[in-house]
């Protein structure tokens, strides 16, 4: 198992390297640059500021200098765009906000969305399984930009009882809105996975055994049926913390939260290489992390698989 | 009554009663009752790109820099010229000296006085390719002596024409006669700078536990992507007269939550989101106001090698300028009063007077007929019909004004205009190079004055993508530095352009807000949208 998980460690840096190089490669081929606007500036001007951050290296040296930079120093770069602060200061003022409501909606999606699929499914075509069942298709028909607007105009707007935006350390009132917006879809998906998957086991012949021998049905759900029906949604969830802490560009759009997320979108489309450059380096150590928890987990959870 | 209500109830009356106590502070001058809370909450798209007044270069951290340092002149709510760290200036006959004298009283927030030294400091900064600010070239623009050659790095930056003649006096020497320089000196990137502070902390200085100011204002936090706080300066000079007590600035990238949460009174201030102003006049019109800006919109034709050969043909630029119902895309798409253009400059700009067109006085259906003439005069009907492509950036109101634009022509001409749209960058990179037909663009005012838009479409100008060139209009552009009826000359340039229609000009923008009714001082007519913090304030509801 330890050697699985060094040896799932060591390949992540090749691959962290490669998605650099990508990136780093595709953000340089893209027309314009992250001094280019309405207004291009004068040629010696265009000349200093490039001289000073670099970019009249030939890409490779550039590419060089960044790797050296990050390995050696831990420097991400400087922001062109933001220009008093460092793609270091960028990600450490912004991931804590991001992680702190990512994992909050990670925590709430994962528990209610587990809670209403097993309960969906053990009270299968009742009324109790329909509402679950509409509720989960309505929630993941209305994505989260569509629910953040809705949730100010009426939480802000309409009843006056939450900020419609902003973070101010985290306080309580500032989460609440986020946190909803964020995790109703993956809630609903991961209900509808519990759901599905809780059938199944339900049907399958080491129930019906079980049942024969006369065990208790607490006993049959809980030490029996759950293990092997989380299976389905720990895959799942993997990924989706990864999406829920990083891929929130919309919630830090509607909700200026300061997160991590909107810089992501942002740094693309000003051609800011080295905060784009950072981001991606930061949400491709967290999907291997991640990815190689769930799969942990999946080893615990599943008798069958062994690294 | 529960326990709670009551103790609610109680504290409500106990609360009314002491407001109703305190004798409530009035405005010095208009005597209207002030409002306990002096804090306005402003609204900005984005991040500001710097505090740093040398380096700063979005509009919205232009004007919080503009809270927190005090340049040379300032301006007052017309957008007249008033006096700041200065308190006034003398010119040398041929408009190319200026010395300005300094108030002795000014200091920075650290103590020290705020000397002609910082100054030459700030503008030497300005300059060194080692800072490499973006606006260096604002200094280029000011013409003064040798910022071109120390940009380029060939002179030392002590070579530039500004000097201290001593604590209190400023001299700066100019390349060129420029008889509005000291309308320049409202602009960020001129603004002292504390040396002792920035050798001390280098590119940390502007954060907020190191920054030290010389403005009404002093940063007290920056959360990016989610706000800045500023608070009064106890040191600035004029404090006495300040009565904002902090301004906090929130940042929502999104204008219609903006707009949610104006209504919700989370703002005092936001800019309205296209389309939403006919609905927001109607509902609340002590609040939402248009105001001019010193920015145009236009269509440009690439009349270069590279572009298509019938727009170097002037009937067709005519043609297509005259068949665009302005009055449609003003008061249909864009719906936010802007006016209607038919010159380049707008006609907000202190002291232009637009050209006498013949088209601006014509009705739409005589301008529709004068099209057709000219298209067919030009040789393009049903059977050779004109086509070609238009680009412009991706945005929501880029692509209504494009469509409409390509269906007048369609409708009216039977001209066939493809568009694309393309992402910002893309954009301005295809643009640059020449590598369109018809364009979309915009350009905004550096100061108020016609040069700032019609130097735009000279020979020489970096900006012309359309590579417009006119020997008489380059010369009359030239010529309108340095005299005294510059005015005149600028108005016959744009007779020229009228005349020639390098550009199709489409609108004129105005600025779009809601202001809510307890913030006075705002300075609508002044058309650079340059407010003064400290010469807000909120009145009692």
């Amino acid at each position: 198992m330890l050697n699985y998980i060094l040896r799932r460690l060591l390949t992540a840096i090749p691959t962290l390297l490669v998605l650099v190089i990508i990136c780093f490669l595709m953000m340089h081929a893209a027309p314009g640059g992250p001094f280019t606007s309405e207004r291009p500036l004068p040629p010696e001007v265009l000349a200093n500021i490039e001289a000073k951050y670099g970019l009249n290296k030939p890409l490779y040296a550039q590419l060089w200098d960044y790797l050296v930079g990050v390995v050696t120093r831990f420097d991400f770069g400087p922001s062109f765009i933001y220009k008093d602060r460092s793609v270091n200061d960028i990600i450490a003022q912004g991931f804590p906000v991001t992680l702190t409501y990512g994992t909050i909606s990670f925590v709430v999606a994962t528990i209610v969305g587990v809670a209403m699929g097993v309960f969906a499914a053990l009270r299968h075509n009742t009324w109790v399984d329909y509402l679950a069942v509409g509720a989960t298709f309505s929630a993941q028909a209305l994505p989260n930009f569509v629910m953040a607007p809705i949730l100010v105009i009426i939480f802000t707007w309409q009843l006056g009882w939450l900020p419609g935006g902003g973070w101010n350390g985290g306080q309580w009132q500032y989460v609440v809105m986020p946190v909803i917006a964020l995790s109703t879809s993956y809630m609903a998906s991961i209900a509808r996975i519990q759901r599905t998957a809780m059938l199944e086991v339900l049907h399958s012949n080491f129930v019906r055994t079980a049942r024969a021998k006369g065990l208790p049905n607490s006993t049959i759900i809980w030490r029996h049926a759950m293990k092997p029906a989380l299976m389905p949604v720990v895959s799942y969830l993997g990924p989706s913390f990864v999406a829920m802490i990083t891929g929130s560009v919309v919630i830090d759009l509607y909700f200026s939260t300061g997160g991590v997320g909107l810089h992501y979108v942002n740094a693309a489309l000003n051609r800011d290489y080295a905060v784009m450059l950072g981001v991606t380096i930061l949400y491709g150590a967290l999907t291997i992390i991640f990815n190689l928890i769930a799969d942990i987990v999946y080893a615990w959870l599943d008798p069958k698989i062994r690294y | 009554m529960t326990g709670m209500t009551r103790t609610l109830m109680a504290a409500l009356m106990v609360s009314t009663i002491a407001g109703g106590m305190a004798t409530a502070a009035t405005h010095p001058t208009t005597g209207e009752e002030l409002a306990a809370d002096q804090t306005f909450t402003n609204w900005t798209l984005d991040n500001p790109s710097s505090f740093d007044p040398q380096v700063v270069e979005d509009s919205d951290g232009a004007a919080m820099v503009r809270n927190m340092f005090e340049g040379l002149m300032n301006q007052d709510a017309d957008g007249n010229l008033v006096p700041g760290v200065a308190t006034g200036y003398t010119v040398n006959d041929d408009k190319n000296v200026y010395t300005f004298t300094l108030r002795p009283e000014a200091v920075w927030s650290n103590g020290d006085p705020v000397v002609a030294g910082d100054f030459v400091y700030a503008w030497q900064r300005a300059v060194d390719p080692e800072l490499a600010s973006p606006y260096a070239w604002f200094m280029e623009l000011m013409s003064i002596e040798n910022a071109s050659a120390i940009i380029a790095g060939e002179k030392p930056i002590t070579d530039l024409g500004v000097k201290a003649i001593d604590d209190h006096t400023l001299e700066v020497t100019l390349s060129a006669s420029l008889p509005y320089f000291a309308t320049m000196t409202t602009h960020s990137t001129t603004f002292p700078a504390p040396k002792k502070v920035i050798e001390e902390f280098g590119a940390e200085w502007t954060k907020p536990e190191n920054i030290v100011v010389n403005g009404a204002f002093i940063l007290e936090d920056f959360t990016p992507g989610e706000r800045i706080v500023q608070v009064r300066n106890p040191s600035y000079w004029d404090n006495e007269h300040t009565i904002l007590d902090k301004i906090e600035t929130l940042v929502v990238t999104d204008q219609n939550q903006a707009l949610t949460r104006y209504l919700a009174g989370e703002f005092d201030r936001i800019e309205l989101p296209a389309g939403t102003y006919p609905k927001m006049k109607a509902e609340r019109p002590d609040e939402a106001v248009s105001v001019p800006w010193l920015c145009n919109y236009y269509y440009t034709f690439n009349v270069s090698d590279s572009g298509p050969e019938a727009f170097k043909d002037v009937r067709v630029r005519q043609a297509l300028s005259l068949a665009v119902d302005r009055k449609v895309i003003t008061e249909n798409v864009m719906q936010g009063g802007q006016p209607e253009a038919y010159s380049f400059t707008p006609a907000a700009v202190a002291g232009f007077e637009p050209p006498k067109s013949a088209m601006a006085d014509m009705t739409q259906a005589e301008r529709d007929a004068k099209a057709k003439e000219l298209l067919a005069e030009a040789g393009y009907d049903a059977s050779n019909p004109l086509s070609f492509d238009m680009i412009y950036n991706t945005s929501e109101n880029h692509k209504k004004v494009a469509v409409v634009l390509s269906q007048m022509w369609k409708q009216k001409l039977g001209v066939e205009a493809n568009l694309a749209n393309m992402e910002w960058k893309t954009f301005l990179d295809t643009r640059g190079r020449q590598d369109f037909a018809l364009a979309r663009g915009a350009w905004c005012g550096d100061y108020n004055e016609a040069s700032t838009f019609l130097d735009l479409l000279t020979t020489p100008s970096g900006y012309n993508d359309g590579k417009y060139s006119n020997t008489e209009y380059d010369e009359l552009i030239q010529s309108a530095k340095t005299a005294e009826n510059a005015p005149e000359l600028y108005t016959e340039a744009e007779a020229i352009l009228a005349e020639e229609m390098p550009v199709i000009p489409i609108y004129h923008y105005a600025g779009v807000m809601m202001i809510d009714t307890d913030l006075k001082g705002w300075p609508y007519q002044n058309v650079e949208r340059n407010w003064y913090g400290k010469n807000l304030y909120k009145v009692a509801e």
